[in-house]
């Protein structure tokens, strides 16, 4: 195995000694007959496409519906271990709240000097007519997933948070189904905590943000942009789990002041839109004229205090990579406490020094544009050639300020399952974060996501990445 | 419930009874096809390709009625927007799109004969597979309204799923027995005759009823007869009378639930006027043609007032 011991590994010390947390789950696959698991292995694709549970690829024809790989050996954190990331995980979170609500008032943080003002200026997730309004409860980031690397026993690195509309939730309570269909014996002796009542308590926690002028038993709905979006899956999965309506924009309106859905028996008010859709696509009136998915209007009715939004409008600000350089002084800012969970080192290319030293290490370092996502855009130094690092040092030389420079990362790997055995592959964590006027919940696990190619450090599903099983072991 | 899920409800179970009607008259042709000689065997598909409805766009592909070329044109060839294959694509993309109205089990029935049947149909079907293939199509809608009728609630939704099953129902036997009749019946001095009784059975077969009108007429056949159990005898599924006589109850629970009756429910109770105490002597004499003519019309004026009543559409 090619340079096992320069990474940490979830299952095994450099010794080849199991660690704590894989103790049971090793002692059981010892045991196991490894043509049955084999047998497994395949008919854990034919589950998935039985029940659906698929992404649509972007760009590809006709939304051809498409699989994550899915790999059966689980990714398992000790009780320790995640009473500690969920810590650093609530801390970061009540952070992002804050500095949201900060953003859109005083600006509490420019006015201090300790954030540029001019990475507001430039950021197109920044909405101008959020400012002064404090939505229902106070809160912007209702849900929230935060990517989590690893590169040692306690070294564990934000990469990245996902305050827009994190996705992914449903792989995570599908694999566990998955796997408790295809090892209910493996449950029974492992203490894993339970995920499954995630829809619920999304549901609880949507209900709390509800505005004041809601019942007691607010209606809340999923909006999607439809079924073929890459997620439509997804949202209806919720949508079903949670017994909310699943609405597109062309089954809303605002009718007498509130944001209404068209229903069987007439037009009935909503309390809370869970939105899967991006802030250009809420609204034409506000932000997109020949938009076709938004609701006209509805921005009204969310200034006016009587719908409540989820995510808040304005809040992909959290997302940009250059504010997720300055986490570390918005985690101080607004907590008083040293950041529980550092971010990975950064540079950012706007900053000529930075630039300078960016620019004579391209080899080494994994490069972002700052308003990315899903693997996109991106150049990782070791794994490029000579020519696709040159064409990538063009584009930052032009634009310096629309990217950002990490190292390259060991990042911690799993074992997955191959024809000939066990083998390491790199993994990272998204855990989910509920945050409501009263709470932050994390649900004791998350989505991990693993490269299936050997050596390879990208984890994206649209870059070819499968994903695991997450447990968290009860104490 | 929303509008749009209602619609796709209705059209969900509207699209898996035409591909389930279609799969029986392929079946009834099929075996048709078997016991003649060739060239009936061509005018016997021409009339299959007719009483489905896709004469029109069969012909402006193909010059001539082969087996292999009709049924391969009805289960899955490209252009053709009524063939099984695209029938049940639009099963699943409006099961898809009414996902949280419709439980788990039925779902997955659904998306599992979709792999299926997408998988048997990706290649052209030779006459060894075209029996089987068919039969898989059948299973695939008994599998449907299996988990529909054992794990759906019984709220609004199962009556539009309902509703849409009984209308489309109605609609294809209306059709069927109006183009059979033309076919077979050139002049009204037939009527009675039992000129070709073979043909009689197969518009038996392509409904599913040669066995229960069998056993109800000792194998009387004749067109009369079939006439009257395929319009009149409400104890048979796939029967005008009792196809109203289920969309009356699902129409009636749609406005119990709802606190209001609607268009649908007046134009519901103008239909059984004009059918309740009808016989079939009445109707020839009116003629069947005309009857059937009008039978469709107001079946498919109910589909039209379910949409609006139910703001199925912005």
């Amino acid at each position: 195995m090619n340079g096992a011991a320069e990474f940490f590994d979830e299952m095994r010390q450099p010794d080849g000694t199991v660690r704590p947390p894989y103790a049971d789950y090793c002692k059981w696959y010892d045991g196991q007959d490894q043509r049955l698991l084999r047998r497994k292995h395949s008919e854990a694709e034919t589950n998935f496409r039985k029940t659906g549970i698929t992404f649509n690829v972007y760009g590809e024809d006709e939304a051809e519906e498409r699989l994550i790989p899915f790999d059966m050996v689980p990714r398992i954190i000790g009780a320790g271990e995640w009473r500690r990331l969920t810590r650093g995980i609530e801390q970061r979170v009540s952070a992002l709240n804050a500095f949201m609500h900060d953003l859109y008032h005083r600006q509490e943080i420019v006015r201090a000097g300790r954030l540029p003002e001019r990475l507001l200026r430039h950021n197109d997730a920044w909405l101008p007519n959020m400012v002064g309004f404090t939505p229902p409860g106070g809160v912007y980031t209702h849900i929230v997933g935060i990517d989590l690397v690893r590169t040692g026993p306690d070294e564990f690195y934000v990469l990245e948070d996902n305050a827009r509309t994190p996705s992914g939730v449903s792989y995570m309570l599908e694999n566990r189904e998955t796997m408790m269909a295809m090892f209910p014996e493996l449950f029974l002796r492992c203490p894993v905590e339970s995920v499954s009542d995630y829809p619920r308590r999304l549901a609880k926690s949507l209900a709390a943000s509800a505005p004041q002028c809601s019942g007691d038993r607010p209606v809340v709905a999923v909006l999607t942009p439809g079924i073929y979006n890459s997620a439509y899956f997804e949202h209806a999965f919720l949508a079903d789990q949670m017994g909310a309506e699943l609405v597109e924009g062309s089954d809303l309106r605002v009718v007498d002041g509130r944001v209404a859905m068209r229903t069987t028996s007439g037009y009935k008010a909503v309390d809370v839109i869970y939105r899967r859709v991006d802030d250009e696509y809420l609204d034409p009136l506000t932000f997109s004229p020949d938009s076709v998915l938004g609701v006209p209007g509805i921005m009204d009715v969310y200034r006016s205090g009587k719908v409540t939004i989820a995510n808040a409008p304005g809040t992909g600000v959290c997302d940009d990579k250059a504010i997720y350089s300055f986490m570390p002084e918005i985690v101080e800012f607004y907590t008083g406490e040293k950041p529980l969970l550092p971010n990975v080192e950064t540079w950012r290319c706007a900053d000529p020094d930075s630039l300078k030293y960016v620019l004579d290490n391209l080899g080494e370092l994994v490069v972002k544009e700052v308003h990315g996502s899903g693997g996109y855009g991106m150049l990782v130094g070791p794994a490029s050639t000579k020519k696709e690092i040159e064409e990538f040092r063009a584009k930052l030389v032009e634009r310096p300020g629309n990217y950002i420079a990490q190292p390259t990362l060991s990042l911690s790997t799993c074992p997955i399952f191959t024809k000939k055995g066990l083998a390491p592959r790199h993994v990272d964590l998204r855990p989910y974060v509920l945050v409501s006027p009263d709470k932050v919940d994390i649900t004791p696990g998350g989505l991990t996501r693993v490269a299936l190619k050997d050596g390879s450090l990208v984890v994206n599903s649209s870059q070819g990445g499968g994903t695991k099983d997450t447990w968290v072991l009860k104490d | 419930m929303l509008g749009r899920t209602a619609n796709g409800l209705f059209w969900m179970f509207r699209y898996l009874e035409r591909a389930e009607n279609t799969a029986r008259l392929l079946d009834a042709g099929l075996r048709m096809a078997l016991t003649r000689d060739l060239v009936t065997a061509e005018e016997e598909w021409r009339s299959v390709i007719a009483t489905s409805g896709q004469k029109a766009s069969y012909e402006a592909k193909h010059a001539s009625y082969t087996g292999m070329q009709a049924w391969n044109f009805m289960l899955r060839e490209k252009g053709n927007p009524a063939s099984i294959l695209s029938m049940f694509g639009l099963v699943r993309q409006n099961a898809r799109l009414a996902r949280n109205a419709i439980s788990g089990e039925l779902w997955e029935a659904i998306n599992e004969n979709w792999l299926v049947v997408e998988e048997q149909l990706s290649k052209p079907v030779g006459e060894n597979r075209v029996l089987d293939t068919v039969a898989t199509i059948r299973r695939a809608g008994t599998l449907a309204h299996g988990a529909m009728s054992g794990s759906m609630l019984r709220d609004e939704g199962f009556h539009f799923a309902r509703a849409g099953t009984f209308i489309e129902r109605a609609d294809s036997i209306a059709r069927i027995l109006d183009i059979k009749y033309y076919l077979l019946l050139p002049s009204l001095s037939y009527v009675g005759s039992s000129l070709d009784t073979g043909q009689w059975d197969t518009v038996l077969r392509s409904v599913s009823g040669d066995r229960a009108y069998r056993w109800l007429h000792a194998g009387q056949i004749d067109a009369r007869g079939i006439c009257e159990f395929l319009i009149l005898d409400d104890r048979f599924p796939r029967s005008l009378a009792f196809c109203h006589s289920a969309l009356r109850e699902n129409l009636a629970a749609l406005a119990r639930l709802h606190g209001a009756e609607g268009e649908s429910n007046a134009l519901m109770r103008d239909a059984d006027t004009r059918l309740n105490d009808l016989s079939i002597d009445e109707i020839f004499e009116q003629g069947l043609h005309q009857f059937l003519i009008d039978f469709t019309k107001s079946n498919s004026a109910i589909g039209e007032a379910i949409a609006t009543d139910y703001r199925f559409l912005a």
